[in-house]
């Protein structure tokens, strides 16, 4: 469970006042939730992402992990066992030049013993569906599977949270595909808390929860259909919205009776559907 | 043009030579090194080369890839042997012009330092052809552990020959895509004295290092992630256990060493 309270954060570069990134954010997020975090470039959503796992620490408010301040250094490693992190570049997460040494890395780092090593590798090669990958050298892989072994080397750790920051960002649309089911099945099938930090709103959409965050403040926070809703708002603060959305959106402009909240394209396609009738 | 260089490159067969211990690996690569420098006569070299003959027999590696590994040192190979042939001093003269001459001890001195740096070169390549760089650093890493009390960051040395393997491959391919941008805008690799080639190369390395920091700077987040905090209390997933090959290999070595120093000592 994480509990956000009141955080605030300003990068303060040299020579000049300090920026505040980060104004006041309360959030909690329950076990088992899929949360997607929003937000336009320089909104805040990446530096808000690494507080949940004390890589930043909170200038002012506090950051909970099951109740573990994360502010508290004797409690960091267990604050970051518990909150797994994806980034990114796939290329840059990745430290072994063979895929199950990297799985393995977390869990030799938490001094598990070997047997309970081989263990979890095997298990999070197989969540992620790269089991017969194990022996490659990471840079034969294509992105998606490589982000699929960065997801893998967190599984490894057994973490309640895991932590996406715009994980699907450098992948083409195969490479996405893949990440996304990953994530998806990891959030439905073994009950890992995701906190998916993005700017694709389609992804945003496959979330149960959907938090928008502009220039470090929580703006909405509601599930995607009530999120999405709200068209004007998401393209003042620079955001778009679902292709079907904004379908049904101009269509209602024009004086069709449509539903507000069509997010998918079956849904849309229904809608209109019932309007040709 | 730059996938080509074969650094430290390993071939995954299954062999006996691969499946010993990289810790006696290296120790054995080490005593062979010592034992070429041994071996002075031509009997010496002649054991050691059979020596040699059978290792490459049993890895399975093949002899053609092993005689590659010695192409790019052909240059270096052919110039101590001339530089020996010519300038070695000796009371035989056999032939003469102006302050060259070529003495008997010459050409042995030549056929000498031709042969160890051929047997040095094979010797090496053989440990890291049949050696996964990763059994290769965590060997390294075992082998240093016991100098640790004494300040050595054995643990620290192997995680940045682990960071460099796995980096060698992903930076030759940015490298490459760098160059061709370059390329795409007009820069000139191509013609031009070597310093002129030498500055075409400035655009690149550039760019190359200041995303090899960034690179840098990410992988360290991403690791501090996953909980590392150094080599303390790590346990591996790879646990290295001596088996009866093992001893029997070192069985084998210590009958080779004992044949070169007999040789060597002459009998």
């Amino acid at each position: 469970m994480i509990e956000v309270k009141d955080l605030v954060y300003s990068y303060i570069a040299e020579n000049s006042k300090p920026e505040e990134i980060l104004k006041n954010i309360n959030i909690s997020i329950q076990k088992g939730e899929f949360v997607a975090v929003l937000g336009h470039n320089g909104s805040g959503k990446s530096t808000f992402a690494k507080h949940l796992n004390a890589i930043l620490l909170p200038m002012g408010g506090k950051v909970y992990i099951d109740g573990i301040d994360t502010s508290r250094q004797e409690h960091l490693w267990d604050v970051r066992s518990r909150v797994g992190m994806v980034f990114q570049n796939p290329d840059n997460q990745i430290v072994a030049s063979i895929v199950e040494e990297d799985v393995a890395f977390a869990p030799e780092n938490l001094s598990v013993p070997p047997e309970e090593i081989r263990r979890r590798v095997d298990d999070a090669l197989e969540t992620v569906g790269m089991s017969e990958y194990k022996n490659h050298s990471p840079h034969m892989l294509s992105g998606g599977q490589k982000q699929r072994v960065a997801i893998a080397g967190i599984i490894a750790m057994k973490p309640d949270i895991i932590v996406m920051d715009e994980p699907t960002a450098m992948l083409d649309p195969i490479g996405r595909r893949e990440v996304m089911k990953t994530i998806e099945d990891l959030n439905s099938i073994y009950g890992i808390t995701i906190v998916l930090i993005t700017h694709n709103m389609d992804e945003a959409v496959k979330a149960k929860r959907v938090v928008v965050i502009d220039s470090g403040k929580v703006i909405i926070d509601d599930t995607p259909r009530n999120v999405f809703k709200n068209v004007e708002l998401l393209r003042q603060i620079g955001l778009d919205v679902p292709q079907a959305t904004l379908l049904a959106y101009e269509l209602r402009q024009k004086g069709f009776n449509i539903r507000d909240d069509v997010l998918t394209v079956d849904e849309c396609t229904e809608e209109i559907y019932k309007l040709c009738r | 043009m730059l996938k080509d260089i074969t650094l430290g490159q390993y071939f995954p067969l299954d062999s006996v030579i691969h499946k010993i211990d990289p810790r006696f690996k290296i120790m054995f690569t080490l005593c062979y090194i010592v034992l070429i420098f041994f071996a002075s006569s031509p009997a010496g070299y002649l054991a050691v080369g059979i020596f040699s003959f059978l290792v490459i027999k049993l890895s399975k590696v093949g002899f053609k890839v092993v005689l590659k590994s010695l192409k790019p040192l052909l240059f270096i190979l052919c110039f101590t042997a001339v530089i020996n042939l010519f300038f070695t001093g000796g009371d035989t003269i056999l032939w003469q012009w102006k302050f060259l001459k070529i003495t008997t001890d010459g050409i042995i001195n030549a056929a000498n330092m031709a042969l160890r740096l051929v047997f040095l070169v094979v010797g090496s390549s053989i440990l890291t052809y049949t050696t996964s760089p990763i059994l290769l650093t965590d060997g390294i890493e075992r082998l240093l552990s016991p100098f640790a009390k004494l300040g050595l960051p054995s643990h620290e040395l192997a995680m940045m020959m682990t960071i460099a393997l796995r980096f060698i491959p992903t930076l030759l391919e940015e490298t490459e895509k760098i160059i061709m941008a370059q390329k795409a805008r007009g820069a000139d690799f191509e013609s031009g004295n070597l310093i002129r080639r030498a500055k075409a190369l400035i655009p690149v390395l550039v760019p190359l290092f200041i995303s090899s920091f960034r690179r840098a700077d990410e992988l360290a987040t991403a690791m501090e992630c996953r909980c590392y905090r150094g080599g303390k209390g790590r346990t591996s997933l790879r646990q290295l256990r001596v088996t009866s090959l093992d001893w029997i290999a070192l069985g084998v070595m210590l009958i080779f060493a004992l044949v070169i120093i007999f040789i060597n000592l002459g009998f």
